[in-house]
């Protein structure tokens, strides 16, 4: 999948990754080039936030290599490497979580800026400035000394995406981040994500919305019990998909075949 | 049936009011000093037991549970009578009170950080790890700042019990207020109006702090 000469922004190979006796991954490989979105879908319990987990190391998985830009992490038996090379690797990554996992005692600007401040130990001035800059950026300027608990859904998401993008990752990770928003507020988040892809930003989103993914992913992959079992565009993987299971899964998202009926 | 005509009289007691004032020092001194011995205890202990390590949880498991699970009158004799024969060295009874009443409630502050610590949710680490926190930072910046606002109220109320716990060091001869009671008792023979003043400066003391605890969580619930 990777663009010919330059090497994919994130490779990931042959991880294995259990949850004590369940197998959650088996031996997935998966490449993710400079600049381009890959949407991960398949039924819950497939393993597609694990796996998305693993690349930013919030899961270790016990066998497998990951590399995200120049630094690899080799995995054996789960042993965790040490903790200062975590999280130099995990601070390559962005991630946005389902549930926004905003620092609940801090502002909207200080969750922004604890990155920049605490982990790169940018002066303060500098963190502020960054993180206001951001905040503007998802249009929620004018909520920076709002406390999470005062802010809807969409816009507490938009602020998890800002505080993800202070770290100037070169990666970012969706995990489901409009599953858990009332339905008129998913749009505000997609905006977001949507410019996101068009600056170029290299991303991998495990995401249920297939129309989405559709238009802004350049790859997408079906997982199911662990593996991938087709990847290809979105064209051929959510419209012309080969597999049964594929076929099975996508079947249940009805609105979306109607969307695109008549678009081959 | 004789109806009882006790005839009150608390005036002996001015004459010993710096005798139960001495007392009131010493249990003021056992309590703080108890506090603060078992803070430091209480926040070593809780946080290591968030280790994962079986070798490292196994001894502090054994130390808390050994205190929680037996009575503090029963440690507070074990440790003045039996831990000097054990050891050979004799400790004073002041060094042995405070000793037992620490580690007592050091187990119990132990217990609510680490319950403090595990009550925030993973996602909370998730989201601090993603952005590249060491695990101390996380700690420091994200986990603690929000799980002390809960270890508030169980820390106050188990303060409270050890202002009323240091009265058990009586039965070992420190000089606290429930012993100088004791004394006065045995010198002018009116147990009703010396016990009766004793436990109206414990409870003078210890009213306001309840009222105040509450007051606390209130607040602590309301900026949530």
């Amino acid at each position: 999948m990777s663009a010919a000469g330059s090497p994919p922004m994130i490779e990931v190979s042959d991880l294995w990754k259990a949850f004590g006796s369940l197998q959650v991954l088996k031996g997935i490989s998966l490449e993710v080039c400079k600049g381009s979105a890959v949407a991960l879908i398949g039924p819950s319990g497939s393993g597609k936030s694990t796996l998305l987990r693993c690349i930013n190391l919030l899961e270790m998985p016990e066998r497998g290599r990951v590399r995200v830009g120049d630094q690899i992490i080799d995995c054996a038996r789960g042993k965790l490497p040490p903790d200062k090379e975590l999280a130099s690797f995990r601070a390559r990554t962005g991630m946005v979580f389902q549930l926004f996992n905003l620092f609940p005692h801090m502002t909207a600007l200080q969750n922004v800026s604890a990155g920049p401040l605490f982990v790169k130990k940018l002066p303060a001035g500098e963190a502020k400035e960054l993180a206001m800059a951001l905040l503007a950026k998802v249009d929620l300027a004018d909520k920076a000394h709002a406390y999470p608990s005062h802010l809807s859904g969409g816009q507490r998401q938009r602020v998890a995406i800002a505080r993800a993008l202070a770290m100037n990752p070169e990666v970012l990770l969706f995990d489901e981040v409009t599953s858990a928003l009332d339905p008129e507020l998913v749009g505000e988040v997609l905006d977001v994500i949507r410019s996101l892809v068009e600056e170029g930003m290299t991303m991998v989103l495990v995401t249920h919305e297939m129309a989405f993914a559709h238009e802004v992913a350049k790859t997408v992959a079906f997982i199911s019990d662990g593996a991938i079992v087709e990847i290809g565009t979105p064209r051929d993987v959510l419209e012309q998909p080969q597999n049964p299971r594929t076929q099975a899964f996508l079947a249940r998202f009805h609105s979306f075949a109607r969307t695109f009926a008549g678009t081959t | 049936m004789t109806a009882v005509t006790y005839n009150w009289d608390f005036s002996f007691l001015w004459m010993y009011r710096w005798l139960l004032l001495k007392g009131l020092g010493f249990t003021i001194v056992y309590t703080v000093g108890s506090i603060v011995f078992g803070l430091v205890v209480g926040l070593l202990v809780g946080l290591l037991r968030l280790s994962k390590s079986w070798l490292v949880n196994f001894p502090l498991v054994a130390y808390i549970e050994a205190f929680r699970c037996t009575p503090l009158l029963v440690q507070i004799i074990w440790f003045y009578y039996a831990f000097p024969v054990l050891v050979g060295v004799d400790i004073p009874a002041h060094a042995a009170g405070m000793l037992v009443l620490s580690l007592y409630t050091g187990a119990f502050y132990a217990e609510i950080f680490r319950g403090g610590v595990i009550s925030i949710e993973r996602g909370q680490w998730d989201a601090a790890r993603a952005i590249g926190m060491r695990h101390i930072q996380v700690l420091r910046r994200v986990i603690l700042p929000q799980a002390v606002k809960r270890m508030i109220p169980p820390f106050i109320n188990q303060s409270i019990i050890q202002l009323k716990n240091t009265s058990l060091v009586s039965t070992i001869a420190v000089a606290d207020l429930l012993y100088q009671g004791q004394l006065i008792t045995s010198a002018t023979y009116r147990p009703l109006e010396t016990y009766t003043t004793v436990a109206i400066i414990y409870f003078a003391i210890l009213f306001p702090l309840t009222v105040g605890a509450q007051v606390v969580e209130r607040r602590l619930q309301k900026s949530d």
